[in-house]
């Protein structure tokens, strides 16, 4: 099939018995009504005399379409020509709102239809199969071929103005009852007039491909906000972090295990000592040689201390004697507890642990230099150090790591969930309402099932 | 396929039946509608000029349906407030059915006797029916008037005035329609069906498509 904006199509030779003007039929016979744009009468298409059935008031200029008629493009592999066009109207709280129909034809495949709102697009078809409806779930749902769609928006929406070709009986003013349902990228409506209700499915499109698909120059309109059935940039990503997360989270705790079992946990040096902060001599002294063995491993310095309701600061230096090369440390024994209005209370504990990383193996020993409160008389101590112990803050460091950004992105999605149902008929009442509330409906209603 | 032939009795041109199980034929020269009786063809009507109509189908299009060829042989076509549409009848392994072609909108349909059917006063819009273990719901119920037939039909249908017409769906894309032109109606049962799946040949061609 061939595309170009000026097809010899096998336009009929009509004229408007509103006011002369030519009347070009793209549809073949196809058409139920065309409209003149000069003076805005809809003619019955079926019809060889074209019987005015409805005259209607527009300025001229008013909503031109963005692809204009007659213009052709390819859409799923088919070209199709735009035949008509339409803006229909709602109203929500006295405000109106409007979107824009595009009537696509193609003489073998039929009738297509492209919407336009607010920079969004999608491309619809009428559905060959009835939508089960579940009217009890809250929100309502309809399920199509397998997939759920929730309830978004119901309204009446009113035909506002019309150009071109339509395959039923277009009039200006008619009213619908529309509802829609979403699944992203996918949305099915319906609509009912009378006692009849017709179905269709719409799926998502950018501008730009509606641009590349027609040829159109320029830029297509700028997308405003999030639209009900826009696919949310996060949600497969949300996903995937997630697992990765998780992935990560099993291997990890898996290491952990490992080098729990593998670590050798060993107590390599126990000192029991007394200090008297009374006993007025050099309080430093130096510990027994002990020897550190295997590869470069942590160690783990254990102090425990008889304070009551005092404190005892120890100033600790571990040393190599082979090279001389010293490790710092300065660590805090408190505990206090007593008794107030409000009960029983303690304050700190008899003991202190910390662990110095990546110690080589080598004869080492400890220099000690305690202080203490002079008036609280002598505190007994012991430093316990064990070689090579298992390490869990990595393990965290490494798993904030990874839940920071996943947080990060979740919250993001539910933010674009949060945007898109709050354009619904399920948007929350005051917007003062609790976020985290707003956001839990939000991406409780908006998850896709796929 | 057989091929029986035997002469116009109102123009004396050939008339050659594409299915021997034909009951009624149109003389393409003079447009006689003519049955078939035990000895010979019995001219009973003639056929007015047919509405303008688009549908890409014609007397001769092939096409497959559930792997099994078959090509249109006749049409009836009706118009209601939508436009007009056609019940192609399509020949397939001997036997007859019926490809429907609304607006390019096109489902296979087969009839399917023997059915306890509803009485046409009786039915409403949304209302179920099951045959055949399916939930069939009503999705339209349309006045149609006949508006001419082409080629050969399975049973004499012409003169005809206004008819109703009931189309039901399924959730799974089943499609029925009961037709009420005679006093005992009819149902047809089948599916929707996308052009592109019943890989037609033989097409009517559209000045500026290809």
């Amino acid at each position: 099939m061939s595309a170009g904006p000026n097809p010899p199509s096998q336009v009929k030779a009509l004229n408007c018995p509103g006011c002369g003007a030519a009347i070009t039929l793209r549809s073949l016979n196809q058409a139920v009504s065309v409209v003149c744009e000069h003076c805005h009468s809809i003619l019955d298409a079926q019809d060889p005399r074209l019987t005015i059935l409805q005259k209607f008031h527009a300025a001229t200029d008013e909503s031109r379409p963005l692809i204009p008629l007659g213009a052709r493009g390819t859409i799923r592999g088919t070209v199709y020509e735009a035949v008509g066009f339409q803006r229909r109207t709602i109203h929500v709280d006295g405000i109106p709102y409007s979107w824009h129909e595009y009537v696509l034809f193609n003489p073998y495949q039929g009738f297509r239809y492209l919407t336009e709102y607010n920079g969004h697009w999608n491309d619809t078809s009428t559905l060959r199969a009835l939508p089960t409806v579940n009217s009890n779930a809250s929100p309502p749902t309809v399920t199509y071929l397998g997939q759920t769609y929730k309830h978004f928006q119901s309204a009446q929406a009113a035909t506002s103005f019309v150009l071109g070709e339509f395959p039923w009986q277009v009039r200006v003013g008619e009213t619908a009852d529309v509802s829609d349902y979403v699944a992203p990228p996918r949305v099915i409506s319906s609509e009912r007039t009378g006692k009849e209700i017709t179905w269709s499915m719409g799926e998502y499109i950018t501008g730009s491909d509606i641009w590349k698909a027609f040829k159109l120059p320029g830029a297509p309109p700028e997308r405003i906000g999030v639209y009900e059935n826009q696919p949310s940039p996060f949600s497969s990503d949300v996903t995937r972090i997630w697992a990765v997360c998780i992935g990560f989270l099993v291997l990890m705790v898996l290491m952990y295990i490992g080098f729990d079992a593998t670590a050798r946990n060993e107590q390599v040096f126990q000192g029991d000592y007394r200090f008297d902060p009374q006993v007025r001599t050099e309080p430093s002294f130096v510990t027994d040689v002990f020897e550190l063995k295997g590869r470069t491993s942590n160690l783990e310095l254990k102090t425990d201390a008889t304070v009551d309701n005092s404190w005892i600061y120890l100033n600790y230096a571990l040393i190599n004697q082979d090279t001389g090369q010293a490790y710092d440390f300065g660590r805090e024994v408190s505990y206090y507890h007593g008794y107030d209005s409000d009960g029983a209370w303690t304050e700190g504990k008899r003991n202190d642990t910390v662990v110095v990383p990546s110690v080589p193996p080598g004869n080492y020993y400890f220099r000690v230099e305690p202080e203490s409160e002079i008036a609280r008389g002598p505190i007994s101590y012991t430093i316990t150090a064990k070689r090579d112990v298992p390490q869990a803050s990595f393990f965290g460091i490494a798993l904030l790591a990874l839940l920071i950004p996943a947080a990060l992105l979740t919250w993001r999605s539910m933010n674009f969930e949060h945007m898109r149902w709050a354009e619904s008929d399920y948007a929350p009442a005051d917007s003062d309402g609790s976020v985290l509330g707003k956001v839990v409906s939000g991406i409780l209603s908006g998850g896709d099932d796929d | 396929m057989t091929q029986p032939t035997a002469n116009c009795p109102n123009c004396g041109a050939k008339i050659v039946f594409r299915w021997s199980s034909s009951v009624q034929t149109v003389c393409e020269f003079c447009r006689s509608i003519l049955v078939r009786t035990d000895v010979d063809l019995k001219k009973v009507g003639q056929v007015a000029d047919l509405p303008p109509n688009s549908s890409p189908i014609q007397i001769g299009t092939e096409g497959v349906y559930q792997h099994q060829g078959f090509v249109a042989i006749g049409r009836i076509i009706y118009e209601y407030n939508q436009g007009t549409w056609n019940e192609w009848h399509i020949v397939r392994n001997n036997g007859s059915a019926w490809l429907s072609d609304a607006q390019d909108e096109y489902a296979v349909t087969f009839a399917a006797p023997g059915r306890k059917l509803p009485a046409a006063s009786e039915v409403q819009v949304g209302q179920r029916f099951s045959w055949d273990n399916e939930t069939y719901a009503v999705s339209t119920i349309t006045q149609a008037h006949y508006k001419g037939v082409e080629g050969e039909l399975p049973f004499q249908y012409w003169d005809k005035e206004d008819v109703v017409f009931v189309d039901l769906m399924t959730s799974g894309g089943k499609f029925a329609t009961i037709d009420y032109s005679d006093e005992t109606p009819v149902l047809y049962l089948g599916e929707a069906v996308e052009f592109d799946a019943l890989k037609l040949q033989n097409l009517r061609s559209f000045e500026g498509w290809s």
